[in-house]
Formats: structure tokens, sequence, C-alpha cells
């Protein structure tokens, strides 16, 4: 039997694996994706303490690197399920079945998608969730975000580097980020505000070449002609899952303090899908040390 | 095997007109996941059987890419008689590579 399984290869997820094997516990990590969780596609990271500048990808491989070369394992498989039977936990993947003495979901969260029809499957072909990713492939196109927040702001801004023109779509008039970018914005040429705007459907035949939005108050609707729709509705948590076995605050976050014990004794959550109010690197590492260590004090006891 | 470098220029060759199905892998230097997914589609490559590997560098390669609509990088491609019968947006594990194969 496994002593800690960790659900999730993100900051969280790999900095619970390094305490943990350090600690001399048998760990095992699984993860449905990459290894490094949301912090991959971030081309620059300055705010780690210790390390002036570094890359995702380059932060991700160190922590990875770090976590398998002290003995932690790593297995690509997706969780399904895991299920409390009080001595022991079991894990179930699409491959097989685990057993360990204790559990840490650090599944993180992901980007929120709008739900609009084609919206999932033109991932890739018009359609983004990461401005900085995906932008080069629209230089002198037209695109749109769709968003009120910081992140929408700041991706209109470096799109606008690029782009022909950007379309900023948002729902209300107001906007949730700061006035100083949206100011910026409100200044460049190529930066059209499409406010109280309700967003009806993505419109193309094999990817985006358009999007129809309807106006909140008069109804009207206009279609944009586009090549690239950038989503930037902020992030939800993947805990769908476990919401039979730990319990979930409204908005699907794990409820578990800062000592990551969630109400199942035994099974701990750590980083982006605890209910918290930062959700940084730094957060997500510490909160992987945390839950680690007490895993550890769970099973010594 | 390594796996091919593909261009605007052998394209036909290598792709379109290859005789077994082909594994394209499109890749820039400044994308994290790129790096991730590049050594398994390399091991891919070197134990390849029945079918052939190749990658595009998006920024060499601009037109290659914007004519199969990729606007989001990694992105698999997988082409049997000179049409795209799989493909795949970002990371993804080797398992699930092999099946975009089958």
């Amino acid at each position: 039997m496994t002593d800690i399984i960790i659900v999730g290869a993100g900051t969280a997820g790999l900095s619970a694996a390094i305490y943990g094997v350090r600690a001399g516990k048998k760990v095992l990590v699984l993860e449905g994706n990459a290894y490094g969780g949301q912090i991959i596609n971030t081309p620059e990271i300055e705010n780690y303490p210790g390390i002036k500048n570094t890359s995702g990808f380059e932060f991700a491989t160190g922590l990875y690197e770090q976590a398998t070369g002290l003995g932690a394992e790593v297995k690509y498989e997706e969780v399904q399920s895991v299920e409390d039977k009080g001595s022991h936990k079991v894990v179930r993947t699409g491959q097989g079945e685990y057993e360990a003495k204790t559990v840490i979901l650090a599944t993180g969260a992901k980007n929120r998608s709008l739900g609009l029809p084609h919206e999932a499957e033109w991932v890739g072909r018009g359609v983004s969730y990461c401005a900085t990713c995906d932008g080069a492939f629209f230089k002198g196109k037209v695109t749109a975000v769709a968003g009120g927040g910081n992140t929408a702001l700041e991706d209109a801004l470096f799109l606008s580097n690029y782009c022909e023109k950007v379309y900023l779509i948002h729902r209300r008039d107001q906007f949730r980020g700061d006035e100083k970018t949206v100011a910026v914005l409100r200044q460049k040429e190529n930066v059209e505000f499409v406010l109280n705007a309700k967003l009806n459907a993505l419109l193309g035949e094999n990817g985006v070449e358009g999007v129809e939005v309807e106006d909140k108050f008069s109804g009207e609707k206009r279609e944009l002609k586009i090549s690239g729709f950038f989503v930037a509705i902020g992030q939800e948590p993947q805990n769908a899952l476990f919401s039979d076995l730990v319990q979930l605050d409204p908005g699907g976050y794990i409820i578990a303090g800062e000592d990551t014990k969630t109400n199942v004794p035994g099974i701990f959550a750590a980083g982006d899908g605890r209910t918290k109010t930062v959700r940084q690197l730094t957060t997500a590492a510490a909160d992987g040390a945390v839950a680690a260590l007490a895993a550890c004090a769970y099973i010594d006891t | 095997m390594e796996p091919i470098t593909i261009t605007s220029t052998n394209f036909e060759q290598e792709v379109m007109n290859s005789d077994v199905p082909v594994l394209v892998d499109i890749w820039a230097s400044w994308c994290g996941p790129c790096k991730m997914l590049s050594p398994i589609v390399d091991e891919i490559a070197a134990t390849a059987d029945g079918f052939k590997v190749g990658k595009i560098n998006a920024d060499d390669e601009g037109e290659l890419a914007e004519k199969f609509n990729v606007t989001s990088i990694p992105t698999l491609l997988v082409f049997k008689g000179g049409k795209i019968v799989n493909q795949s947006v970002g990371f993804i594990p080797k398992e699930k590579v092999l099946e975009l194969l089958k």
C-alpha cells in the first residue's frame, strides 16, 4: 500500500510529493494531463521568492525532476474516483486501482468556459483561453476577448499589439479589472469595446470565423467577423468527482482550512482547488508542504 | 527513427503522398507544453511501426500551420491518405498520442 497518493501534478501536488518522499513516505502522484498544472503556460514568473526570473515550463520541469529524483512516482492516469474505506483509501483511474493510507487532492483549477456550442470543439482552431500562448497565431488578424476582469483587459492589450483589431466583449458596462488598463485600452485605435453584450454563438464551418453578440438592452444583434476568440472569464475548480467524498463550497472548492484537512480524516486538499483567498504559485507550494506533513502526521499516529 | 522535419518544400512528398499514416507535431521553441510533448513524440518516432512521425516548426512554417487552421500549439495531426483523420491540442500523455494513430 502506498502511503500518500496525490491527485494532480501541479505546483501543490509536486510540492507535496517532495515533502512526502523526504519524510520517508512512499508517494504516488496521479496526473491526467501534463505535469506542472496551470503554470506551464506562464511565459515569465517574477514573483516566486528566491527565483528572480524563470518560465512556467522551467519551473514546472524543475519541480517534476526534484520530486521524481527524490523518489516520488508520477503516473499519467486520470483519476475517476476516490473512496474512503476508513483505515485506507481506494483511488481508481482509467488504468487501475490503487490503495493508500492518505490522499491529497491537488486538482487545482482550470479556465472557465462560456459553454457556447463549438467552444470546446474549436479549441486550437480559433478558440483560446491563453492570449500569451496563442496570440502569435493571430498577427494581423481580427480577434475578440470575452471577459471583464484583469485577465481579459491584459489579454486585449497584449493582442492589440499583434492584431489588426480586437473586440473586447463584456456583459456589463463596468469592468472588474484595473481602471488604468481600461484607460490604456480606450486610447488604442484598434480596440473596440462591445459592452452590455450577450454572446449568442460562435460562427464558422470548421473553426472560428465570427461571433454573434446581442445588446442586453436593445436586443440588437451583431455579427463580428473574427478569426480568434479568447475566453478570459476566470478559473473554476475541478472537484466534481469528489462531491460525495468531501465537503465542497457552493463554488465547488474543497472546504479545508490552512491545515489542508478536509472533513474526512486522511484526506487533504492542497492548492487552488481548496477554499482560500489567495491563489498564487507560492501558496500552492505552501499548501503542498502543509498537506504532505499533515498526511505524514496522520500516518504516524 | 528521428522525426522528419516537415517544411512547405517536403510537405507534399512526406505527408500528403505518404503510403503510411503520418503523425505531425506542430510546435515552437517558446511554447512550454510543446517542450513537454516533444520527447514523447521523439519516443514514438523511435519505435514507429506502420506509420511515420514529422514535426513542423510553427514559427518557420507559419503558412503550413495556417493552412490547417492551427491556432494553438502543441497541435498533433494524424494524416491518412492526404487527409487529417485525427487531431489534438495541448499536451497529452503518450497513451493518448498512440490512440490518435489507431
